[in-house]
């Protein structure tokens, strides 16, 4: 019986091809839009994580509390013996210190005389270890414009933007104007190593990246740092991995009395990253619905034409003795067969156009100039694995509902009208 | 019953409601049909013969009286009986052949087949007997767009007759044929009536059609108002 079914699908273009070209289309939507939002959510998150908050961060309970502020004078302090324990407890965790600093860039003459100066908002990584992995955390080795990455602890990296308007190049030199972590002013001399472009409009207007090692002599935070971030060892954002590290730390580490006490945060926690992964956990529910919704009921409409065609077929069947419920549900059969065809198709155009814009991406870095957000200047979608299946729920289940609808006339069909409909 | 008879018919109503009234469309019919029978419900429009092919059929149930075919009394089955009825022991002919247009005609006459759940190879000895019947054993992989009229019914003949029912009904199966088809699909139910002792019960008031009747039963304002053997040369 399926096989007639199937043939007869073959066969009738009109009862085919259109619920077929429907759902692919829906359904080649939902992956894309599904890959592009999972692609842009996750490498915001990723940025964010990567540039400020890790996947779980360690301050202080005052820093925590005045973070905006980049407030290095209530750093942790002994981070070496910290993180010695926190690897021990925690050994597949990736472990790295960060330092946030603001101030005052100066761009001297010949003569020593400021020639132009510029705010500055600035990272201190570490660079120079052997095993440093965080120039590609940062994603930073292919963004390098002029000049080389820094090889000492008095060098670092102007974004090339900024670089151009304190008319700097590899080689120049600049003083940063800032304070110690105790206060004092502090005027330390670097040597720009190179420029790089961030893709990140905030970093590209006043970025620089300096060394740890650098950073904590001119800040006199030798054996402190701001912030302590840890990231998982799947390098992808775990919520539920997270929390379990983050009141494991805080029980064992964290005293709320005491506000120099280590606390941990994990990332969601962060401000605004929270509404980011509720809106992620939300995104797929809503794309489903409305998908499933307007195709349900555009496939409504295409099975009540349909109905109209195969009256006559339907009509044939009862008087042939098929029970009303058979031939319903064989309807739903062949609905199910369409929903299988048209999803296939769909994942496949939507999978194919995810994968064009996973590789090439979408520059959006005019549109947001002015945006103060860590976001990517190319957003790029990401296959992952459930883009190979998402399409099919509401692939399958539009057509059938659609169907289960539209189909309910035959149960309203009187055998005693048969000959007169068949006959006429 | 008697063991050949098929259908018993006693003091059957059939009414219709319209607005607050109703409207009978048969009045107090008594009949019955035996194995073999080839007869015709005649009579104008509106006599109440499809009525009555709708009862026979399990299409429609009596208001008041007693049908009873292949010992089901029709009034009593529910829809899914009625259904398993008409699947298994009723074959149906209608005037517009209502081949599904989308399957060959091997997979029209296969169509009834399939729900028995008749094995593949019973279900193309089946077709091929039923399609040799009917001549169109060549015309197989055609499809009812490519065939003429007169080939379209004989089909539908096919269609009916491949599970050897016990009882054919047919409403006005020649009206949309010409004379010469109409005469050769008459010929060809008369020899199947013949060959397989097939019942077929006409609802028609084409003379074509009464001509090959054994039994006409005139109808007139849903009474049987005449029931008359036609006796064949050889009988008389």
């Amino acid at each position: 019986m399926i096989r007639f079914l199937f043939k007869g699908l073959l066969r009738d273009k009109t009862r085919s091809l259109m619920p077929i070209l429907i759902v692919a289309a829906g359904v080649a939507l939902t992956v894309l839009m599904y890959c592009y939002m999972t692609g842009v959510l996750g490498e915001m998150i990723e940025t964010t994580a990567n540039y400020s908050a890790g996947h779980v961060k360690i301050m202080t309970h005052a820093y925590k509390k005045n973070k905006a502020q980049v407030p290095n004078d209530l750093a942790l302090l002994n981070v070496n013996e910290l993180i010695s324990k926190v690897q021990k407890d925690y050994p597949t965790l990736k472990i790295v210190k960060r330092i946030n600093f603001g101030g005052l860039l100066d761009s001297p003459d010949e003569t020593g005389e400021t020639k132009k100066q510029g705010i500055v908002a600035g990272i201190s990584i570490d660079l120079l270890s052997k095993n440093s992995k965080e120039l590609d955390r940062l994603n930073i080795r292919d963004a390098l414009r002029k000049g080389r990455f820094p090889e000492k602890s008095n060098e670092v990296l102007l974004s090339d933007q900024f670089a151009d308007k304190l008319e700097l190049g590899p080689g120049s030199k600049v003083t940063l104007i800032t304070s110690t972590m105790y206060g004092a002013m502090s005027i330390q001399n670097f040597v720009v190593a190179g420029t790089i472009d961030f893709g990140m409009e905030m970093m590209d207007r006043s970025g620089m990246i300096a060394d740890i090692t650098g950073i904590q002599d001119a800040l006199d935070m030798k054996n402190a740092c701001s912030e302590i971030l840890c990231f998982l060892e799947s390098h992808t954002y775990d919520d539920l991995e997270a929390i379990d590290i983050e009141q494991s730390f805080n029980a064992k580490y964290s005293d709320i009395n005491d506000e120099f006490s280590p606390v941990m945060s994990r990332l969601k926690n962060e401000s605004m990253m929270s509404g980011y992964f509720d809106y992620i956990d939300n995104f797929v529910g809503i794309l489903i619905f409305i998908f499933l919704f307007a195709m349900s009921i555009v496939l409504w409409n295409t099975g009540l034409i349909g109905g109209l065609r195969r009256y006559g077929e339907v009509g044939v069947r009862l008087a042939i003795g098929e029970e009303k419920g058979h031939i319903y549900r064989s309807m739903i059969m062949e609905s199910i067969l369409i929903g299988i065809v048209g999803s296939v198709i769909g994942t496949i155009i939507g999978l194919g156009f995810s994968y064009w814009i996973q590789e090439v991406g979408i520059n959006i870095g005019g549109m947001i100039k002015d945006s103060k957000m860590m976001v990517p200047t190319v957003f790029r979608a990401k296959i992952t694995d459930t883009a190979y299946y998402i399409g099919f729920v509401p692939g399958l289940f539009s057509v059938v509902l659609g169907t289960m609808l539209s189909g309910i006339g035959i149960y309203k069909r009187k055998t005693a009208q048969l000959f007169k409909e068949l006959d006429t | 019953m008697e063991q050949n008879q098929l259908i018993t018919i006693n003091n059957l109503v059939k009414n219709f409601p319209i607005g607050k009234g109703k409207f009978t469309a048969l009045n107090g019919i008594n009949l019955t049909f035996k194995t073999g029978e080839f007869a015709g419900l005649v009579g104008p429009s509106g006599s109440g013969k499809t009525t009555l092919l709708n009862i026979i059929g399990s299409l429609d149930i009596p208001s008041e009286g007693y049908a009873n075919v292949l010992g089901m009394n029709i009034g009593k089955l529910n829809i899914k009986n009625a259904a398993i009825l008409r699947r298994l022991h009723l074959g149906f002919i209608f005037q517009t052949y209502n081949l599904l247009p989308v399957y060959s005609v091997y997979e029209n006459v296969e169509f009834p087949l399939l729900l028995i759940n008749m094995s593949a190879s019973q279900r193309k000895k089946a077709v091929m007997d039923a399609l040799d019947w009917v001549g169109l054993t060549d015309k197989i992989k055609s499809r009812p767009a490519q065939l003429s009229g007169g080939e379209c019914q004989r089909v539908a003949v096919a269609r009916a007759m491949v599970k050897k029912p016990k009882i054919v009904l047919a409403d006005e199966p020649t009206a949309n044929l010409d004379a010469a088809n109409s005469h050769n699909i008459l010929k060809m139910m008369m020899k199947l009536n013949e060959e397989l002792k097939t019942t077929f019960i006409f609802a028609t008031h084409d003379e074509k059609v009464i001509q090959y009747l054994k039994r006409k039963i005139k109808l007139e304002d849903g009474k049987i108002v005449k029931d008359e053997i036609i006796k064949t040369n050889k009988e008389l």
